[in-house]
C-alpha cells in the first residue's frame, strides 16, 4: 500500500470505530436513562405505565406493611402519594417518616412495583430525588396559597 | 494549642508552595541553577510541614479534642482507637489534607529518586507539583479547614458514620489517594517536557515507573473498595457504577492506557502526543474524581457535606489545571515531532487500538456519569444513568481490546505479519474455543454471556502461555533448559504476563458471577431451612449482645452441604450508639470456587426474622485478578532495566558536565 492510502485507510478505520462507539453508547443511553417523578407528577399522569422510573419522597408513617418479604408502604410528597410494593430485604435506613426513592414501573392500577428501593445513607442525609419531590411539593403548596391570595386581592 | 499549630504549619506550607512554583520554574527557563535548586528543599519542607499539621490532626482525634469542628463531627468517645485514625480521613476536610499529604510525599520522592534527571527538567517538575500543591492549600486554608474550633466545645463527638466503621476505612482510602495522587507525577513530567520542549525516549523512561506505581497503588484502592462495598453493604454487589465508583474508574482507564503508551513511547519514540495527552488526561480525571466526589454534587456513602462554595472552588481550579494544561499542549505539542513509523499491523497499532479502546470506555464512563449531573444543573429535570448502561457500553468496548490482549504481546514491533501471526495463533484460538464450550458444558444452564467470557478468559491465559514459551523453549543452538532461560526472562515482562493473566482470572469471576450467582429473599421462623442448589441454612436463633460503641442482634445459621455440616455463620445487625443507625454486617463463608453470603433483614416476629441468602460462584477471583494485575505492575517496577538506566544517565550527565 501506497503511504497515502495507508493513511486513508487509517482514518477511516478511525471513523468506523468512533461512529460505532457513538452510535452504541448513544443507543444505550437512550434505552437505559432513568427517569425521575414526583407523586404529584403521577397523580397528574404525566408518568409513563409500564416503563421504568423513579419515584421519591418520604414514607408515610403508619402505611409500611410486611407479608413474609412482599412489603408495602405509601411514598408522599405531602400533596399526593403513591402505594407501591416490593418484594425483598429494606436497606437498614429505611424508615416511616424518612426520605426514600424507588426505583421501578407504575400498573394500570396506579401501583408501584419497586425492583430497587434506596435510603438514605445517614441520619442527616435525605436522598437529593425525595428531597427534590418535596421542595416541588412546597413550592405548588406556595403557589396555590400565592394564587389563593393574589385572586382574593384582586376582588 | 496543637490545632493552632497544625493551622501554622498548613500557612507556612502555603508560602513554600508558592516559592516552589515562582522560583525554580523561572529558574529553568533563564537558565539560573541557584533558583532551580530551590525545588528539593521546599518540597521536602512542604512534606514534613504537611505532615507535622497531619499529625496535629491525629492528635486532636486521639485526645478526643471536640473543640475543633472537623473532630466533633466525625468521632466520638466511644470510637474504637482504629477507627479514630481512620476518621482523620472520614470527612472531607480531613481527606483532602491527606491528598495533600500524599501529593507533598510524591513530590518528595521524585526530589529524592531522580538524581539522574537533567536540574531544569526537576525544577519544572516539582514547579508544577508545587502548583497544585498550592491550589490545594488555599482550598483548605480557605473552605476546609480540618482545624477550625467548635465553640463552644461539644462533650461528645458526632461519631464516624457506622459505614466507615470498618478496617476497609482504615486503608483503602490512603491507598486509592495514593494512586490518585501518584498520577500527578506523570501530570508533572509531562507538563515539564512540554516546557522544557524536550520529549524524547528518556522522558517516557522516567516517567514510566511513576505511572506504574501510582497505578498498582489505584488498581489495589479500587479493588479494596470494592471488596469492603461487598461484605458491608448488605447486598453483595462488588461494582454498582455509582457515580463515586466511577470517578476512581476513570483515572484507572487513563493509566492503564497512559502505561501502555508509554511503553511505545520508551521504546519506540512513538505516540509522543497522545502519551502527553493520556497524562494530562489521568491526573485531570483525578482532580475530577475528586471533585466530584468531595463537592457534593454526587450523593452517596463518599459524599460528606455540600458547601457551594467548595465545588466553586475545586471547578475554577480545575478549569485552570485542566485548561492551562491543555492549551500548553496546543501551544507546545507542534514541536514535538513524531515518532517512528510503523504499519497497520504492528504492535505499536496494536497498542494505539488499545489505548483508544481505553479511552473510549472512559470516556463512555464520564458521559453516564457527568450527564444527570449537567442535565440537573440546568434544570432539565432529574435523571439516574444506572448499571444497564454501563453494562451494556462497557462490554462491547472492552471485548476488542481483550482480544487484542492476546495478539499484541506476541506482534512485532514496527511491521508484523498477519499470516505468520495467524499461523501462530491458531491452535491458541482452536484451544480457546474448544475450552470455553467443554467449560460452558459443565455449567448448569448454558448462556450465551458466560461462554463470551469464559472465551476471552481462556484466550488470554492461551496466548499468555504460548508467548512465554516462545520465549523459553529450547532451541536447537542453545544449552540452556527452559527453566533457566525463564530466570533469565526480564522482571517487566514477566509483570506483563502476570497483569494479563489477572485480567483473564477476573473476567471468570465476573462472568460466573454476572451467569450463576443465587440470590434468596426469605422470611424465616427459628428452625427453618433455605436451600440452593446443594447447601442448605438453618436459622438457628438469633442473639441480642454488646460490642465497643454498639448493639448487635447476632444471628446463628448452620450450613449444610449435601446434608453435611459445614460451619455457622454469624450475619449481625448493629445499632451504633452515638448515631442510632442500624447496620448490616453480611457473614461471608469465602472459598476458592464460590462464596455463601447470609445477611440478617428485618426482625417480622419474636422468632422470626427476614434473611437474604447469596450463593455467589468464584467471586473471590474477581479481587485475585485485581491484585494479580498490581503485582504485575510490581514486578515491572523491580526490573534491572530501571536501576542500570539511572546509573547510565548519571555519568552520561557527568560526561556532559565534564565536557
Amino acid at each position: 500500500m501506497k503511504p497515502r492510502s495507508k493513511r486513508f485507510a487509517w482514518i477511516l478505520l478511525g471513523l468506523v470505530g468512533v461512529s460505532a462507539a457513538t452510535a452504541l453508547v448513544l443507543n444505550a443511553f437512550q434505552s437505559n436513562l432513568v427517569f425521575f417523578f414526583t407523586p404529584t407528577q403521577i397523580a397528574n399522569k404525566e408518568a409513563p405505565i409500564g416503563h421504568a422510573f423513579r419515584v421519591g419522597g418520604l414514607v408515610e408513617q403508619g402505611s409500611l406493611h410486611r407479608h413474609g418479604t412482599e412489603v408495602s408502604f405509601v411514598v408522599s410528597d405531602t400533596v399526593k402519594s403513591i402505594p407501591v410494593t416490593y418484594v425483598g430485604i429494606l436497606p437498614d435506613l429505611f424508615k416511616e417518616g424518612k426520605g426514600v426513592v424507588a426505583e421501578g414501573q407504575l400498573d394500570g392500577q396506579g401501583l408501584f412495583h419497586a425492583k430497587q428501593v434506596l435510603a438514605k445513607h445517614d441520619e442527616n442525609y435525605m436522598p437529593p430525588e425525595a428531597a427534590e419531590a418535596l421542595k416541588q411539593a412546597g413550592a405548588a403548596n406556595a403557589k396555590i396559597s400565592k394564587s389563593i391570595v393574589t385572586e382574593s386581592g384582586s376582588k | 494549642m496543637i490545632p493552632e499549630f497544625g493551622n501554622f504549619a498548613l500557612m507556612l506550607c502555603l508560602l513554600l508552595a508558592f516559592m516552589q512554583v515562582v522560583i525554580p520554574i523561572a529558574g529553568a527557563q533563564v537558565g539560573k541553577v541557584s533558583w532551580m535548586q530551590i525545588a528539593r528543599p521546599t518540597a521536602r519542607v512542604q512534606f514534613a510541614l504537611i505532615l507535622f499539621a497531619f499529625g496535629c490532626l491525629i492528635y486532636a482525634f486521639l485526645s478526643n479534642d471536640f473543640s475543633v469542628r472537623y473532630v466533633a463531627m466525625t468521632s466520638s468517645r466511644l470510637l474504637p482507637i482504629q477507627y479514630k485514625v481512620a476518621a482523620v480521613w472520614g470527612g472531607h476536610e480531613g481527606s483532602i489534607l491527606l491528598w495533600l499529604l500524599m501529593l507533598t510525599f510524591w513530590m518528595t520522592a521524585v526530589s529524592i529518586f531522580s538524581k539522574h534527571l537533567p536540574e531544569a527538567t526537576l525544577a519544572r517538575i516539582l514547579g508544577v507539583m508545587g502548583f497544585i500543591s498550592l491550589g490545594f492549600l488555599l482550598f483548605i486554608l480557605l473552605t476546609s479547614n480540618p482545624f477550625d474550633r467548635l465553640i463552644p466545645a461539644a462533650d461528645d463527638g458526632q461519631d464516624l458514620n457506622p459505614l466507615l466503621q470498618d478496617p476497609g476505612m482504615v486503608f483503602h482510602p490512603p491507598m486509592l489517594y495514593m494512586g490518585y495522587v501518584g498520577f500527578s507525577v506523570a501530570f508533572a513530567f509531562a507538563i515539564a517536557a512540554l516546557l522544557g520542549g524536550d520529549l524524547d525516549a528518556a522522558w517516557a523512561r522516567w516517567s514510566r515507573p511513576w505511572t506504574t506505581i501510582a497505578w498498582v497503588f489505584l488498581t489495589v484502592g479500587i479493588c479494596l473498595g470494592s471488596a469492603w462495598a461487598y461484605y458491608t453493604l448488605g447486598w453483595g454487589g462488588w461494582w454498582f457504577w455509582d457515580p463515586v465508583e466511577n470517578a476512581s474508574f476513570m483515572p484507572w482507564l487513563m493509566g492503564t492506557a497512559l502505561m501502555h503508551s508509554l511503553a511505545v513511547t520508551e521504546k519506540r519514540g512513538g505516540f509522543k502526543f497522545w502519551t502527553v495527552l493520556l497524562a494530562i488526561f489521568a491526573f485531570s480525571l483525578s482532580l475530577l474524581g475528586t471533585f466530584l466526589v468531595r463537592s457534593g454534587v454526587l450523593t452517596s456513602v463518599h459524599a460528606f457535606a455540600s458547601d457551594p462554595k467548595r465545588g466553586v472552588f475545586i471547578l475554577i481550579f480545575l478549569v485552570v489545571v485542566i485548561g492551562g494544561s491543555l492549551a500548553l499542549f496546543a501551544w507546545r505539542a507542534p514541536k514535538v515531532g513524531l515518532g517512528g513509523r510503523f504499519s497497520m499491523i504492528s504492535r505499536e497499532s496494536m497498542l494505539l487500538s488499545n489505548n483508544v479502546l481505553f479511552a473510549a470506555a472512559a470516556g463512555s464512563v464520564l458521559l453516564g456519569t457527568l450527564y444527570p449531573l449537567f442535565l440537573d444543573s440546568l434544570g432539565l429535570g432529574k435523571i439516574s444513568v444506572g448499571p444497564p448502561y454501563f453494562d451494556t457500553v462497557f462490554v462491547p468496548v472492552m471485548a476488542p481490546a481483550l482480544f487484542l490482549m492476546g495478539i499484541g504481546p506476541l506482534a512485532r514491533w514496527k511491521e508484523a505479519s498477519l499470516p505468520e501471526l495467524a499461523i501462530r495463533l491458531r491452535w491458541a484460538a482452536a484451544v480457546s474455543v474448544v475450552t470455553a464450550l467443554v467449560l460452558t458444558w459443565f455449567t448448569e444452564h448454558f448462556s450465551l454471556v458466560v461462554a463470551f467470557g469464559l472465551l476471552l478468559a481462556v484466550w488470554i491465559i492461551v496466548t499468555a502461555g504460548l508467548n512465554l514459551w516462545s520465549r523459553i523453549r529450547p532451541l536447537p543452538d542453545s544449552h540452556f533448559h527452559p527453566l533457566q532461560r525463564l530466570r533469565g526472562l526480564p522482571s517487566s515482562y514477566l509483570g506483563m504476563l502476570v497483569a494479563h493473566l489477572g485480567v483473564a482470572v477476573f473476567i471468570i469471576g465476573i462472568t460466573m458471577v454476572k451467569g450463576y450467582e443465587v440470590e434468596k429473599d426469605v422470611q424465616m421462623d427459628f428452625g427453618d431451612s433455605v436451600e440452593i442448589g446443594p447447601y442448605a441454612f438453618k436459622l438457628k436463633g438469633v442473639s441480642a449482645g454488646n460490642g465497643p460503641n454498639y448493639q448487635f442482634q447476632r444471628g446463628d445459621v448452620d450450613v449444610m452441604r449435601n446434608g453435611q455440616f459445614i460451619r455457622t455463620m454469624t450475619p449481625e445487625k448493629r445499632v451504633y450508639l452515638v448515631q442510632r443507625n442500624p447496620m448490616t454486617n453480611a457473614a461471608i463463608d469465602t472459598g476458592f470456587l464460590r462464596d455463601l453470603y447470609v445477611s440478617l433483614g428485618e426482625q417480622v416476629g419474636d422468632a422470626t426474622w427476614t434473611v437474604r441468602v447469596y450463593y455467589k460462584p468464584f467471586v473471590d477471583w474477581i479481587w485475585g485478578g485485581c491484585l494479580m494485575m498490581a503485582l504485575g505492575g510490581i514486578l515491572a517496577l523491580a526490573d534491572k532495566r530501571y536501576r542500570i538506566s539511572k546509573r547510565n544517565d548519571r555519568s552520561l550527565l557527568q560526561a556532559e558536565e565534564l565536557a
